[in-house]
C-alpha cells in the first residue's frame, strides 16, 4: 500500500506549483487555472486523510469543495469576460487602472 | 438536559433570507422590462427587517446545536446575525436611494444582497468546518459578483477581478487549513477538534493548518500583509456594496475567526497569540500609513478598514473574554459608523461615483448642511472622539489588551489612533471649507426616505453607543461567555463552547 506521505508531499507539491503559478503566470486564465490547482491539491490531502482515519467526512468535504469550485468558475469566468469586454486584453500586468 | 428545538428554529433568519432573496429573483423576472426594480428593494428590506426579528427571537432560544452539530445557536450567534441582519437592512436602504429607475441588473443586486447575508450568517452559526467553508464561499461569491456590478465602468470589472482571484486565491488556503487540521485530528467540528488537542493530538501538521486558516480568514478580514485588494475593490465597486463589503463580511470573518482559535484551538495559544498581535501592530500600522497618502476618499476609507481590523485584532490577542467582549462591540461600533459614512458617499456621489477624491468633497457641508453634518459626525466617531460609538469600542478594545498585559501593543494602538486622527480632519476640514470658485460643482441630489432612514437607523445607532454603551456591551459580554476556555467570565448564560478544561 501507499503510505499517506506519499499523498500528502504529492498535493503539498501541487499547492505549491499552484501559489508559484498564482505569482508567475501573466495570464488571467493561467492564473485562475492555478487557483483550481490549489483546490485539487487540497482535495486530495483529504482524501489521503480520509483513508488514513477510515472517515468518510474527509471524502464528503471533497465533494463539496468541487461543487463550490464550480460555482466559483462560473463567476470567475463571467468577470473574466466583463473585464475583456472592457479592456480587450487578459494580461494582468495591463489591467491596473487602480494603483495597488 | 437540553429541550428539544425544531431544528428550523435554529436557521430561521437564514430561511427567511433565502425565501426572500428567491423571491426577489422570481419577480425580477415575470415583471415587465421597463418597470422600475425599485419595489423589489423594498421587498428586500422587509425581508431583512423579517430575518432581524428572527434573530431576536432567537436570543429566547435555549442554546445548542442543530443539524447532527452543524450549526448552533448560543448568544455568540445571535449576537452576529443581529448584527448583519441590521447592516444588511441598512445597506438597502443605501442602495434603494442611490440607484436610479433603469439601473442594470437592480433586481439581481437585491437577492445577491440577501443570499450574501445568508452565508454571512451561517458563518457565524457555523461549528462544523465544512459549513464554515461553504457560507465563506456563499458570502464570498455574492460579493465579487456586488463588486463588480457596474460592468460598463472601466473599473468596475478591474476591481471584481482583483477581488475574485485574491478572495479564491485564500480561499484556497483556508481548505488546505481545513485540511491539515482534519489530518491531524480526523475531524471537522470545531469541538471535537478542541478535544482531539486536549487529547494530545498535535502534530506537526496541525499547527501549519492553524497558520492556513490565519492566512485564509486574515485575506477576508483586509488584515495587513493580506490587505493589498482591499483599496482597489472599495474604489471600483459602487458606495452602497462597499457599505455591505466593508463590514457584514469582514464581521462574520472575524465571527469565524474568533470561533475556531478560541472554540477549537484555546490549547494552542502559546502559538497563535504572537501570530494575531504581528497582524494586529502591521494592520493598525499600514492601514494608517496607507491612508495618510491617499487623496481618493474611497481609498482612504479602505485604508482605514485595514487599520480598523488591526485595532479589532488587539482584542483577540488579549485571549480574554473581555478581549471577545471588546470584538464584539467593536465590530458593531465600526460596522455602524462606516455604513453611516458610505450612505453619505453614496446619496453624494451617486452610483457613478460622481464625487471621488477629498477636493471633490470641498464646502460639502455648505451645499448640504445635513449630509455634510452627518459625514462629519461620522469621522468623528472613526477618530474614536468621546459619546460616539468609536470611541467606547477603541476603550474597551484598549482595556482588554492592558488587563492582558499588552502593554506594548496598546501603546501602538494609541500611537496609531492618533496618526488616523489627522487623515479623518483633514477630510472634515474639507467638507467645512468654502468651495473654490474653480472646482466643479455637481448637484446634489434630494435626500430621499430610503437614505433618511439609513442615516436615522446609523447615526442613532452610533449615539447610543457612546452615550449608553451598556446594552450591546452586555450582549457582547454574553456572546464573549460562551467560550468557557477563556474564563473568569462574570455571566451566567454562558454554554460549553469546547469540551476543554481551563487552559491555565
Amino acid at each position: 500500500m501507499v503510505p499517506i506521505s506519499w499523498y500528502l508531499i504529492l498535493s503539498a507539491v501541487l499547492f505549491s506549483i499552484g501559489v508559484a503559478a498564482f505569482f508567475i503566470k501573466r495570464n488571467i486564465i493561467t492564473v485562475f487555472m492555478s487557483i483550481e490547482l490549489m483546490l485539487n491539491a487540497v482535495n486530495l490531502t483529504f482524501v489521503g486523510f480520509a483513508q488514513q482515519w477510515h472517515e468518510v467526512s474527509g471524502q464528503i468535504f471533497v465533494f463539496f469543495v468541487m461543487v463550490v469550485a464550480a460555482a466559483e468558475a462560473a463567476v470567475g469566468l463571467a468577470i473574466i469576460i466583463a473585464v475583456f469586454r472592457a479592456r480587450s486584453t487578459l494580461n494582468v500586468d495591463q489591467i491596473d487602472l487602480m494603483k495597488l | 438536559m437540553i429541550p428539544m428545538v425544531n431544528p428550523a428554529l435554529r436557521v430561521l433568519p437564514e430561511i427567511i433570507l433565502t425565501l426572500f432573496g428567491i423571491l426577489v429573483m422570481l419577480a425580477d423576472a415575470v415583471m415587465a422590462k421597463a418597470s422600475s426594480r425599485k419595489p423589489l428593494g423594498w421587498l428586500a428590506v422587509l425581508g431583512a427587517l423579517a430575518a432581524l426579528a428572527a434573530s431576536l427571537w432567537q436570543n429566547r432560544l435555549p442554546a445548542g446545536d442543530a443539524f447532527y452539530g452543524v450549526v448552533r445557536t448560543d448568544a455568540f450567534s445571535v449576537f452576529f446575525h443581529v448584527l448583519i441582519a441590521g447592516i444588511v437592512l441598512a445597506s438597502l436602504l443605501i442602495a434603494l436611494d442611490a440607484v436610479s429607475d433603469t439601473t442594470e441588473g437592480l433586481g439581481e443586486l437585491f437577492a445577491l444582497i440577501l443570499f450574501g447575508a445568508v452565508g454571512m450568517m451561517f458563518m457565524t452559526s457555523a461549528v462544523e468546518l465544512l459549513l464554515v467553508f461553504i457560507a465563506l464561499e456563499i458570502s464570498s461569491i455574492s460579493t465579487y459578483i456586488m463588486a463588480g456590478f457596474r460592468r460598463k465602468s472601466a473599473k468596475g470589472p478591474e476591481s471584481a477581478l482583483k477581488y475574485f482571484l485574491l478572495g479564491s486565491f485564500a480561499t484556497a488556503f483556508f481548505l488546505y487549513g481545513i485540511a491539515l487540521v482534519f489530518g491531524a485530528t480526523g475531524t471537522t467540528r470545531i469541538p471535537e477538534i478542541a478535544s482531539a488537542i486536549a487529547a494530545g493530538h498535535t502534530p506537526a501538521i496541525i499547527y501549519i493548518g492553524l497558520a492556513m486558516l490565519i492566512v485564509g480568514l486574515g485575506f477576508k478580514v483586509s488584515a495587513a500583509p493580506f490587505h493589498v485588494w482591499t483599496p482597489d475593490v472599495y474604489e471600483g465597486a459602487p458606495s452602497p456594496v462597499v457599505a455591505l463589503m466593508s463590514t457584514a463580511p469582514k464581521a462574520a470573518a472575524f465571527a469565524v475567526l474568533l470561533r475556531i482559535v478560541y472554540g477549537a484551538f484555546p490549547l494552542l495559544h502559546d502559538h497563535w497569540t504572537p501570530i494575531l498581535w504581528w497582524l494586529a501592530v502591521l494592520s493598525m500600522t499600514i492601514g494608517n500609513l496607507g491612508a495618510l497618502r491617499q487623496r481618493n476618499v474611497k481609498r482612504l476609507l479602505a485604508y482605514s478598514s485595514i487599520a480598523h481590523a488591526g485595532y479589532l485584532l488587539v482584542a483577540f490577542a488579549a485571549l480574554s473574554a473581555d478581549g471577545i467582549a471588546a470584538a464584539s462591540f467593536y465590530a458593531v461600533a465600526y460596522a455602524i459608523m462606516n455604513v453611516g459614512i458610505f450612505a453619505v458617499i453614496s446619496h453624494a456621489g451617486g452610483y457613478e461615483d460622481r464625487l471621488t477624491l477629498i477636493d471633490d468633497y470641498r464646502g460639502l457641508a455648505w451645499r448640504s448642511p445635513l449630509l455634510g453634518g452627518v459625514m462629519a459626525f461620522f469621522l468623528i466617531s472613526l477618530i474614536g472622539i468621546p459619546f460616539t460609538g468609536g470611541f467606547f469600542g477603541k476603550f474597551y478594545v484598549f482595556v482588554a489588551a492592558l488587563h492582558s498585559g499588552l502593554i506594548w501593543l496598546a501603546i501602538i494602538g494609541l500611537v496609531n489612533s492618533g496618526i488616523a486622527a489627522w487623515y479623518y480632519l483633514r477630510v472634515a476640514t474639507a467638507i467645512y471649507s468654502r468651495p473654490s470658485e474653480s472646482s466643479p460643482v455637481h448637484s446634489l441630489p434630494r435626500p430621499s426616505l430610503a437614505l433618511l432612514l439609513a442615516l436615522v437607523i446609523t447615526v442613532s445607532g452610533t449615539l447610543i453607543l457612546g452615550i449608553f454603551p451598556g446594552g450591546v456591551l452586555s450582549s457582547a459580554r454574553a456572546a464573549a461567555a460562551t467560550y468557557t476556555s477563556v474564563s473568569p467570565v462574570p455571566s451566567s448564560s454562558g454554554t460549553s463552547a469546547a469540551d476543554t478544561t481551563a487552559q491555565h
